[in-house]
């Protein structure tokens, strides 16, 4: 099947098997490896992307599904070479260790600070539990969200 | 430690930002499933639905009409080539295929090789595999017992199921001083089989290039090097020697010790690639990951502590049971079948013990390895700290006066223990009275009293631990013959940057970055501007790998060892081109100055210009060092953790309130990291305390095989930790580090244990094992008498 989508505001036609997962169109068919796998059953978020801004977990949506879509990967954070304040904070704020979990994070992060501009603590934490970091224990993750907003709102 | 160099030097102590980071936050890390190469090939693989049973017949018919299937490998295919089985890394024995029958249930059976990824699951799919179920042994103590079926069939003078006896320390003097003791507890804990779960699973991408006969694996390992010298001790009779064999461990997705043991899906990639000389892609997805890798733990433990009516604790004596499922395939050091399990006596100053495991095989995946824990070491602290609380509850004292009243005191180190380690430092009071001043332990205990007059369940635990890392000295430690030293080969260039590669592999921890700064402390040259690279057996020294807290204690030292290596050649360029005598010379970091005339200096980088351009008649150019660091000793970490959980009496949830971890590891190199590292293991300790565990039916079939039911904490359980350290330096150290990845995870469940028992421990309850689910607590409310 012929599927048109946006990725990062690049247009990409493709044809792919009906079965085809998004993810393995992203990584495989057009080497956008920084969407990651970590689990079958869409519980872990390393696969995460924005679909029309809304999180998803590409490992359970079909290519085809995404047909006529915005999509949005981490490789669509930086802007004409200046990081993200997410990335940013992520790095200053020490919110990774292997990097496996990071883009998953990273997506999520970035499609919540959209809706919630002053998240609290518990905000951050429901808004990233169906994604799994499982070196970071998560502390310095949620600081670098709550770093990314107050940098977003024209804050340090 | 007081600061030697300039933030932007940024040597050791500074918390400098990571050096990993710019391409992880950008997507561009390179894992091994981002590795695509032209005309790869795809595996996958068929796995058995029992737990034990005999292969009557193979059905490869409808795999190989699939649409781009190619071949279907069997036990029988690899048999010609006598691969079918490999030695483990315990000098056992594991299938790659099995010939003839399953040993678990998710055991490879056959491999499918087709040109995607889809077609080798549609070929998996349909592979016909017929079975002839055998009795299934699931239980450790049953598969002792006369008449058990025998599993290592294949083992032909095996007439049981037991494969080694382990005993250490003085049995005799252990089992007089319990005898004559005032007081004693006794209580069975199973620590129960767990997985790392690392977010990104195992795999490999096996080349084999038939015109230069060399094989490059791509490959989720954390000790590449030793995986080459197993694959050319096993496939050397195929013509893989080891000058033919490159193991690239490219950047990995988390270990935590799961990623040591070879696993038969990179065997079976490596066997496909050679018979067709295309580049084979093996990944497991997440169910094979927990159902058929190395589990941790699974240790059924009998202990017995003994101590004088005044809380004086004097002996303590443990049996253990080690489920090994159907092969030994731990990852530990060749003399130690138990691992450093005999660590047990903690941080008490002990007068006897003594401890004796014995492995036992099961119808379950081979193992165990390490979670995130040096060799056994959190089985040896859960025991310890539990028991220590029993008898302390026994004793009516408070659980954090018992451990002082027997810590090890700082001025009796380096101290002996009964089980004969030789502890480098510690300062086991300062830690736990750091603790209890930082979470308000009195009145905590003051809360926790008015509650129980209201029926409320408030519990404190404490877990004051002591680790054993930093394997180890080639004395007593190796894998497989390899001894247990790591290394770290340095050059400078001409203008004083310089690349620095290692035996190790990083996971996460930041190699790159403190590695760097070990270095920019030793000669002064910015950690910036210090390349590390590590995981490409083709261009790394040899080492042992990432695991067991191993890398700053062993290749840490080694880099210490070799800048120091290189600041001697350095000196001796110095003093030419200064035209003064070598003795006249004085180091700070980063340059050589002339005694009494600090005008007269030559930079790090002054010298290594020198070191091509202008160096010495008689000296040999350039400016580089090899070290490979065999440990003195081993390195003793520790830490005393404090936790508050509330008990849902309806529910039976435990909620943890606070949890303040006061670490030391010594020297630190970065604090920031370590920190990281300290809120990482914490997560990872509360996890089998509350939420993880691989368990099995009478029939074998394995109850937490997937994310649905195998419960990783996500940020909403995991609570807000609390961290502080103190630093007592390891004497032995070049730098006085320790290492610190794993510490937490080893003290961690413990200090959770044993908060949930003291809230309740006025019902009657002594103990709970772990993980302490809400239903495990309900149960035990509605056996007390608690009704909600």
């Amino acid at each position: 099947m012929r599927v048109q989508l946006s990725i990062n505001g690049e247009k990409h036609e493709a044809d792919v098997e009906p079965r085809l997962l998004l993810v393995h169109l992203l990584r495989e068919n057009l080497r956008l490896t920084g969407t990651h796998i970590g689990c079958d059953t869409t519980h872990c978020g390393a696969c995460t992307v924005l679909m029309d801004g809304r999180p998803v977990k590409s490992c359970t949506v079909f290519a085809v599904q995404a047909n006529g879509r915005q999509l949005m990967t981490v490789e669509g954070l930086e802007q004409d070479g200046k990081l993200h304040p997410l990335q940013e904070s992520f790095m200053s704020e020490h919110g990774l260790q292997c990097g496996y979990c990071t883009p998953g994070m990273l997506m999520t992060g970035y499609a919540f600070l959209q809706k919630n501009t002053k998240p609290s603590e518990d905000d951050i934490r429901r808004a990233i539990s169906g994604n799994l970091c499982r070196c970071t224990g998560y502390v310095n993750i949620v600081k670098a969200v709550q770093h990314a907003a107050v940098k977003l709102q024209g804050g340090a | 430690m007081a600061l030697r160099t300039s933030p932007e030097v940024g040597g050791m102590g500074h918390s400098i930002k990571r050096k990993e980071d710019p391409r992880f936050i950008r997507g561009k890390g390179t894992y091994v499933d981002d590795v695509q190469l032209p005309g790869m090939l795809y595996l996958d693989i068929v796995r058995s639905p029992h737990a034990h049973a005999k292969i009557v017949k193979i059905d490869s018919a409808k795999a190989l009409a699939t649409p781009g299937v190619l071949a279907v490998i069997t036990g029988q295919d690899l048999a010609k080539y006598n691969l079918h089985w490999m030695p483990t890394l315990m000098s056992d024995t594991q299938m790659v295929l099995p010939v003839e029958k399953v040993m678990y249930q998710a055991q490879e059976v056959a491999a499918v090789l087709a040109t995607s990824r889809y077609a080798a699951a549609d070929g998996a799919a349909v592979v016909e595999v017929e079975y002839d179920p055998l009795p299934v042994v699931v239980d450790p103590h049953k598969a002792l017992l006369p008449g058990a079926p025998v599993l290592r069939t294949d083992k032909k003078d095996k007439k049981d199921n037991h494969i080694w006896h382990w005993e250490w320390g003085d049995r005799a003097a252990t089992d007089r001083a319990i005898a004559e003791a005032d007081v004693t507890v006794k209580q069975d804990i199973y620590l129960p089989r767990i997985h790392v779960a690392s977010i990104e699973t195992c795999g490999c991408i096996a080349h084999f290039d038939k015109v230069d006969g060399k094989l490059t694996v791509w490959m989720t390992t954390q000790a590449p090097h030793a995986i080459r010298t197993v694959f050319a001790l096993v496939a050397g009779h195929v013509g893989l020697e080891e000058h033919k064999i490159r193991i690239i461990s490219p950047d990995i997705g988390g270990g935590f010790g799961g990623k040591v043991p070879v696993y038969p899906g990179y065997v079976i990639a490596v066997a496909a690639s050679v018979l067709t000389g295309k580049p084979v892609k093996w990944i497991e997805d997440r169910m094979e990951n927990l159902q058929a890798d190395s589990f941790a733990r699974d240790y059924h433990i009998t202990a017995e502590l003994a101590a004088k009516k005044d809380g004086t604790l004097i002996a303590l004596r443990i049996k253990t049971l080690a489920d090994h499922g159907y092969a030994d395939a731990a990852a530990n050091p060749s003399k130690f079948p138990a691992g450093l399990f005999h660590v047990c006596t903690g941080s008490y100053d002990l007068k006897a013990a003594h401890v004796e495991v014995d492995g036992v095989y099961t119808n379950k995946p081979p193992g165990g390895i390490a979670y995130r824990c040096s060799f056994r070491v959190t089985e040896a602290v859960h025991t310890i700290e539990r028991m220590t609380d029993l008898m302390a509850h026994q004793l009516n004292m408070d659980p954090a006066e018992l451990r002082m009243k027997n810590f090890i005191k700082p001025e009796q180190f380096p101290y002996k223990s009964a089980l004969g380690w030789e502890y480098d430092s510690g300062n086991y009071a300062g830690a736990l009275r750091k603790a209890m001043d930082m979470i308000g332990y009195a009145d905590l205990r003051r809360e926790q009293v008015e509650k129980r007059t209201r029926g409320v369940l408030m519990g404190i635990g404490i877990s004051s631990f002591t680790e054993i890392v930093g394997a180890g000295p080639s004395k007593h430690f190796d894998i497989l013959g390899l001894k247990m030293f790591d290394s770290c080969e340095m050059r400078i260039h001409p203008t004083g940057k310089a690349i620095a590669r290692f035996g190790t592999k990083s996971q996460g921890q930041g190699h790159e970055t403190t590695y760097a700064q070990i270095l920019a402390e030793e000669l002064g040259i910015p950690a910036k501007d210090i390349q590390i690279e590590e995981g490409d057996t083709d261009t790394a020294p040899y080492g042992l790998g990432t695991y067991a807290s191993r890398s700053t204690p062993v290749a840490g030292a080694a880099a210490a060892m070799a800048a120091r290596k290189i600041r001697d050649k350095a000196r001796k360029i110095a003093a030419h081109l200064l035209e003064v005598a070598e003795d006249d010379l004085e180091w700070e970091p980063g340059k050589f100055s002339v005694k009494g005339a600090p005008g007269k200096s030559k930079t790090i980088q002054d010298i290594a210009f020198a070191a091509y351009t202008n160096h010495p008649q008689g000296m040999e150019a350039g400016l580089e060092a090899v070290s490979y660091y065999d440990p003195p000793n081993l390195t003793y970490p520790f830490g005393s953790y404090i936790c508050v959980v509330d008990l849902d009496s309806g529910t039976g949830e435990v909620k943890v309130r606070r949890f303040v971890a006061i670490d030391d590891c010594g020297n630190i190199i970065n604090p920031m990291i370590v920190q990281g590292q300290v809120h990482g293991g914490l997560t990872m300790g509360l996890a089998p305390a509350l939420f993880e565990e691989i368990s099995y039916d009478e029939h074998g079939n394995v109850q937490g095989g997937s994310f649905i039911d195998y419960l990783v904490p996500t940020a909403v359980e995991t609570p807000k930790w609390e961290t502080g350290h103190t630093v007592t330096p390891s004497p032995h150290h070049p730098l006085g580090a320790k290492g610190v990845g794993e510490s937490a995870t080893v003290g961690a469940p413990a200090a959770i244990a044993n908060a949930v028992v003291d809230a309740l421990w006025h019902l009657g309850v002594r103990h709970v094992d772990i993980p302490i689910t809400p239903a495990k607590v309900w149960k035990l409310l509605r056996e007390h008498g608690v009704t909600g």
